[in-house]
């Protein structure tokens, strides 16, 4: 079941990847992204990390994407044109994926025994786990995203403003 | 789990059919509630010929929408033209899964009255609620249509501005109840009754208005429904929608209302619990739970009425005025609303 | 019982997906959106990670790389509106000179 389960999301996952990287147009693009992040949200209830789960529908899926389909939807740029670069890229982009693939994928399968099973129900960690950790051990760096944040949001607004 | 796993798929297959057929007959008679509502407030009967008392309107109306022919304009992005309503009524009509309607009655361990029972409840609500802005964004941009993209884009703003604030104003609950489940947080109001509601004896009166309002601009309804609005935007971003896709977009519309309605029942006004608390001796098991139905749904019905009485009664916002209260005034009222809380949470425990 | 080396070889293949995509588009923003991509691939290998160690820091560093990934977002979003609005092209291969 467990199986089962990994397979149709994990295939929907590099099924997503996939279209992102051969659609033409950035929204395609963005469309087949928020595939990815739901079912990799499914992928994370299956080890067990439901708050995980949650939050990268809403701050992934729900926010992140919607952000990046809306400059889309505003800068309305068109589909992609084929330069001189992008021949170059595809010299050098696929295989360099295909090489980077090849390696890890390499790595994992030889040491493939120390690591073991991964057994829905083994590891279930609730969402007052999680927070009792991030509140009390990693306070400081919670705080320091926090100002992370502000810092983001003032650059973005600074940013983004029309000129006068 | 010691069930076998054909009872289990029967009784959730048969409990989503139960509830997605009542939830849609909901939806039509809200629609009906609606305009005799809005029709009386305005001093006139509203549909009252079709059966007594308009009672059959509902029946007629979706006779009209189906048979209507659906105009699908040639330059409009189809893939997204067509799915774009289907992401809209399939959050709407995915978020009742999390919600219990009445007390916890099991059927050889699986339990009746909800469809699924998670640890994360009330987090899934909000993440569904943030994936159907897509259901707009998307039509808007697929009707190649100005208005309706600048309708979309700002219908969108408007969305994911009040959910902040409406994410914020559910922590109160979440601190007092310790749990995300929707069950924990209605059981631990069932204890006293009236008083130990979250909005009575909870003092989450603040949280309630800020969930209300922020509601309110979510399901893009009155004051906030300018991005709807007959009268701007050429109806914005369902423009270029007919028959069955702008039907769609209307029952998702109706179904948010109905789930926003259910969502405040359970966290604010005690939701399957009666406000006499256990004054009253009980009948039995099969009494409690259709007891405990009968008060969710009289409850669910008094935030309906609520929604289409603001809605007969107030002006609409202007978007400049709806995104300064949104980020000015809700946002930090709930911010403050959260930290009073675990002030006074601390204080008690300490 | 799934093996834990099939979550870290799918999010290994995210991942070069992510690598190849970047390289490969030349869309601004279809660059960032497969920056986003690795970042969610490497977020599935720390979880899985936990899970295997039954430690809960690999969720919680998921959580921080979440919370940069956003900000990062909104940045990047933000200079790409304003080099659309200098530029009028969303083309990389169009604003490699510093001069207009």
């Amino acid at each position: 079941m467990h199986l089962v389960l990994f397979f149709i999301f994990g295939g929907l996952c590099v099924a997503g990847a996939l279209n992102l990287l051969f659609q033409r147009h950035p929204i395609n693009s963005a469309l087949s992204l928020i595939v990815v992040m739901s079912c990799l949200a499914v992928l994370y209830l299956l080890l067990g990390a439901e708050f995980l789960a949650a939050a990268q529908v809403i701050v992934y899926s729900g926010a992140i994407m919607v952000l990046f389909t809306f400059v889309i939807m505003l800068l309305n740029a068109g589909r992609e044109q084929r330069t001189h670069g992008s021949k170059a890229a595809y010299l050098v982009g696929i295989p360099g994926a295909v090489a980077l693939v090849a390696l890890l994928v390499y790595i994992f399968l030889s040491n493939r025994g120390p690591l073991g099973d991964a057994v829905l129900g083994n590891y279930l960690v609730t969402t007052s786990d999680l927070s009792r950790v991030l509140f009390r051990d990693l306070l400081l760096p919670f705080e320091v995203t926090s100002i992370l944040i502000l810092v983001a949001i003032l650059g973005a607004v600074a940013l983004a403003r029309k000129e006068h | 789990m010691e069930v076998n796993i054909w009872i289990f798929l029967l009784v959730n297959v048969l409990k989503v059919i139960v509830v997605t057929v009542l939830l849609l007959v909901c939806v039509a008679y809200t629609v009906l509630l609606e305009r005799k509502v809005v029709g009386r407030i305005q001093n006139r009967w509203g549909p009252s010929r079709v059966g007594p008392f308009g009672l059959l309107q509902p029946l007629v109306d979706g006779a009209k929408l189906f048979l209507k022919e659906d105009l699908m304009p040639t330059s409009v992005y189809r893939p997204l033209f067509i799915v774009a309503p289907i992401i809209a009524l399939a959050c709407a009509l995915l978020s009742i899964s999390m919600i219990p309607f009445g007390a916890d009655v099991r059927y050889k361990g699986i339990d009746l009255f909800q469809i699924s029972d998670v640890n994360i409840g009330l987090l899934i609500l909000l993440a569904i609620t943030g994936v159907g802005v897509y259901g707009i964004a998307l039509s808007g941009w697929a009707s190649n249509n100005k208005y309706s993209l600048l309708g979309a884009l700002r219908a969108s703003a408007q969305v994911v501005s009040y959910e902040l604030a409406l994410g914020l104003s559910l922590v109160g609950v979440v601190l007092r109840s310790q749990s995300l489940r929707l069950r924990d947080i209605v059981n631990l109001q069932a204890t006293h009754g009236l008083l130990s509601w979250n909005f009575f004896g909870g003092f989450q009166f603040v949280a309630f208005f800020i969930y209300i309002m922020a509601a309110f601009a979510e399901t893009n309804r009155a004051p906030f429904d300018l991005p709807e609005a007959e009268s701007e935007l050429t109806a914005g971003y369902h423009t270029e929608y007919s028959s069955m896709k702008f039907a769609m977009f209307f029952m998702a519309e109706y179904a948010n209302m109905i789930t926003v309605g259910c969502v405040a029942t359970l966290l604010f006004f005690g939701g399957w619990s009666s406000p006499f608390g256990h004054l009253f001796p009980t009948f039995g098991p099969v009494a409690e739970a259709l007891l405990s139905i009968f008060w969710f749904v009289v409850k669910v019905f008094f935030f309906l009425f609520l929604y289409i009485w603001v809605r007969g009664t107030l002006p609409r916002f202007r978007y400049d005025q709806l995104m300064v209260f949104g980020w000015r005034v809700l946002l930090p009222l709930a911010i403050l609303n959260i930290v009073v809380t675990s002030l006074w949470l601390a204080y008690r425990s300490a | 019982m799934v093996p834990i080396y099939y979550y870290l070889i799918l999010s290994a293949i995210l991942f070069s997906i992510g690598v190849g995509a970047f390289l490969i588009k030349r869309n601004i923003i279809s660059i960032f959106m497969s920056i986003e991509l690795m970042l969610n691939a490497v977020n599935l290998s720390f979880v899985a990670f936990a899970h295997h160690w039954h430690q809960v820091n690999g969720q919680i560093f998921v959580f921080f790389v979440m919370v940069v990934a956003a900000a990062e977002a909104a940045v990047g979003l933000a200079i790409i509106i304003a080099i659309f609005r200098s530029r009028a092209t969303l083309n990389v291969d169009s604003v490699d000179l510093m001069k207009l």
